[in-house]
């Protein structure tokens, strides 16, 4: 893992891409730095870090877009798969090195808060506990952009497809909003879900009885109480969404000053889910 | 070593390995020999633990690739086709990340390095960035890298692809020298590559091995009647007669007559002795001897009759030189078998280049370019 993990953070300031990768960050987050916090006079650097989730989406997928699918395209991967390494090594070593590398311009924004306090007021607890949360957020972009990157051998849909889905991530909030509150489209919602899922079944098992039994099952206990108490469904569709709101956790640090320690644990978790899922993504591609 | 049991790789519908079961033993130089397509880097993938086997089991030293990955794959060091570089690093840099990546402990890693890069010419090499290198170079890289912890079990997918004569020479060396102590299993479509280094020949013919045993037995195991194939001036009636009366029993086949010129094939186990006198014979009735080539049951022969028994039926009966012309593309040493002589005789050419070329052969000095 650590043979792997050093050659990947050189390979980054071997070719640009690291090296574009943190002059972006930092250039655009220096900009709203110096609009909001120096010439505004806003005193929280949690408000630029906001502003600055916009410039994630695009830099993520520059970091992520060649860490799998460059090594499947250049047939690298053939040395690494047959290392005597285990999969989940080479996967957390690839990830680890580009945390690194997100690392260095967070390190950078951490001058940022004393830059404040050197003119006036500043809240530093609020915005390192903000950069930390920040940071996290980010952890989570990776590991979502490395997955895409293992699904893929060509590096520009690895790309797109890793802004598309931070993309929605960040809208996510809003487009909650214009879900069915009814119980009914909640209902409908959850059986879309199913049925999904049945398909899901039968693409991965081919075997027609089991999602055929995961349709039906699904479908007979949720209609059976929307009949019973259709009250209980009332607004869940996007209750359950808001769940999953990544920026949620992070909104709570950056605007409301709490500390969430429950945000911080779900950042974690969904981070090892990805990188969990590329594991599982590499291992299953062997067998096809 | 290896015991490779019932292997079946499907993809979709179409069968790349079928049933393939094998056992490779220790200290001896295996090749895998097939056309291309017929799955050797196939079943070289699925004993490296690269991609996984529809079913069946490869068992290496023991650790099963798929149960123990780890175990097993400290076992083996793999040249795939493409060699697996990183064009970013130097060479140095790549053996570094290499040797790190096979957990060859810190205080070993420098001298192994150097070992290596002498073992395949690349000292010069070292600090140069591997986008840089020529194709030869990078084949080389990639067999150093493979090479690398001197693993038990050494597999290379088609190591001399892309190298110049010479370095295929110090590759064959090399192989030869490192299977002293190593197990080496080497693919490639090129017989010469094959039956010049390897102590077992494996031939692989859509996924299945179709023959398994060592170059000698192959060619006694196919043993038939050499043939001699001629085109002489003259009659069908008269060339019938020359022949039977220099031998009584030869076969004459596959006859042809154009333009007052005969083309025919004479099968018979001694015909290496009946040249001479055939020749002397068409002299004295005045029938010019237009070519006059001997085939040998060569490997070449085998394999092709074993790979392609369906579809090269009507190449087999064409002469080899368009075989050598095929080969040399892609090797260009051992072009001229030991095994394969061919002679031609064209209308230009007078007696004594014959004559000559006979001497030299009887001298010994056979199947020279």
């Amino acid at each position: 893992m650590k043979a792997i993990y050093k050659r990947e953070l050189k390979s980054y300031f071997n070719s640009m891409i690291g090296y574009i990768f943190i002059a972006f960050f930092v250039a655009f987050m220096g900009f709203y730095f110096m609009a909001y916090n120096l010439y505004n006079g806003y005193p929280y650097f949690s408000y630029t870090l906001s502003a600055t989730i916009t410039i994630m989406l695009i830099a993520v997928p520059i970091l992520t877009m060649k860490s799998f699918a460059e090594d499947r395209k250049t047939k690298t991967d053939q040395l690494l798969l047959t290392a005597p390494v285990s999969v989940t090594q080479i996967v957390l070593g690839k990830y680890l090195a580009m945390v690194t590398v997100f690392l260095i311009p967070m390190l950078i924004s951490c001058i940022c808060p004393l830059i404040i306090k050197a003119n006036g007021q500043a809240y530093l607890l609020t915005d390192y506990s903000t950069i930390l949360a920040f940071f996290l957020m980010g952890c989570i972009f990776i590991a979502i952009g490395m997955f895409i990157s293992a699904l893929t051998e060509s590096q520009i849909i690895a790309a797109v497809g890793t802004f598309g889905i931070l993309f929605v991530l960040c809208l996510w909030s809003d487009l909650i909003t214009f879900l069915p509150s009814s119980s009914g489209g909640t209902v409908a919602g959850i059986l879309i879900f199913i049925t999904a899922l049945a398909l899901i079944i039968w693409g991965m098992t081919k075997n027609w009885f089991m999602a055929a039994i995961v349709e039906a099952v699904g479908c007979a206990v949720f209609l059976l109480l929307y009949i019973i108490d259709d009250s209980i469904f009332q607004n869940g569709l996007s209750a359950i969404l808001s769940r999953i709101d990544i920026r949620n956790a992070f909104n709570n640090f950056a605007s409301n000053n709490i500390f969430d320690i429950t945000g911080l644990i779900f950042y974690l978790s969904m981070s090892f889910i990805f990188v969990f899922l590329t594991v599982q993504v590499l291992l299953k591609r062997r067998w096809s | 070593m290896i015991e490779v049991n019932h292997l079946v790789k499907r993809y979709g519908n179409h069968k790349a390995v079928d049933d393939l079961s094998f056992k490779v033993e220790k200290g001896q130089i295996y090749g895998f020999l097939g056309p291309n397509g017929a799955g050797k880097s196939t079943t070289m993938n699925i004993m490296t633990g690269y991609i996984g086997a529809t079913s069946g089991e490869v068992l290496i030293n023991g650790h099963d690739i798929l149960k123990e990955p780890e175990e097993a794959k400290k076992c083996i060091g793999y040249l795939p086709e493409i060699p697996p570089l990183y064009m970013d690093m130097t060479v140095s840099e790549y053996l570094e990340f290499v040797a790190e990546l096979k957990k060859i402990p810190n205080k070993d890693r420098k001298g192994q390095i150097q070992r290596v890069a002498a073992l395949t010419k690349l000292e010069d090499m070292m600090p140069r960035l591997i986008k840089n290198l020529s194709k030869g170079y990078k084949q080389r890289v990639g067999l150093a890298q493979a090479i690398l912890g001197f693993p038990p079990i050494i597999i290379l997918d088609e190591p001399t692809v892309g190298l110049d004569p010479k370095q295929i020479i110090e590759i064959r060396d090399l192989i030869k020298q490192l299977a002293k102590e190593h197990t080496i299993i080497l693919s490639s479509h090129i017989l010469q590559e094959v039956s010049a280094v390897c102590d077992h020949i494996m031939i692989i013919s859509h996924g299945r091995l179709v023959a398994s045993d060592t170059p000698e037995n192959l060619e006694q195991m196919m043993h038939q009647d050499n043939t001699l194939e001629m085109e002489v001036k003259g009659t069908q009636a008269e060339i019938r007669d020359v022949v039977l009366s220099v031998r009584s029993d030869a076969v004459i086949d596959n006859v042809s007559s154009e333009a007052g010129v005969v083309r025919f094939t004479i099968r018979q186990s001694d015909v290496a002795q009946m040249r001479e006198p055939l020749f002397y014979a068409f002299a004295e009735r005045h029938c010019p001897i237009l070519t006059m080539m001997m085939n040998n049951v060569s490997l070449e022969k085998i394999f092709l009759e074993l790979t392609e028994a369906d579809d090269q039926k009507q190449s087999d009966d064409t002469d080899y030189n368009g075989q050598l012309d095929d080969d040399s593309d892609s090797s260009p040493i051992g072009i001229l078998s030991d095994d394969m002589q061919t002679y031609m005789i064209s209308d230009e050419e007078d007696m004594q280049t014959v004559n000559k070329d006979e001497e030299q052969e009887a001298s010994g000095d056979e199947g020279d370019l």
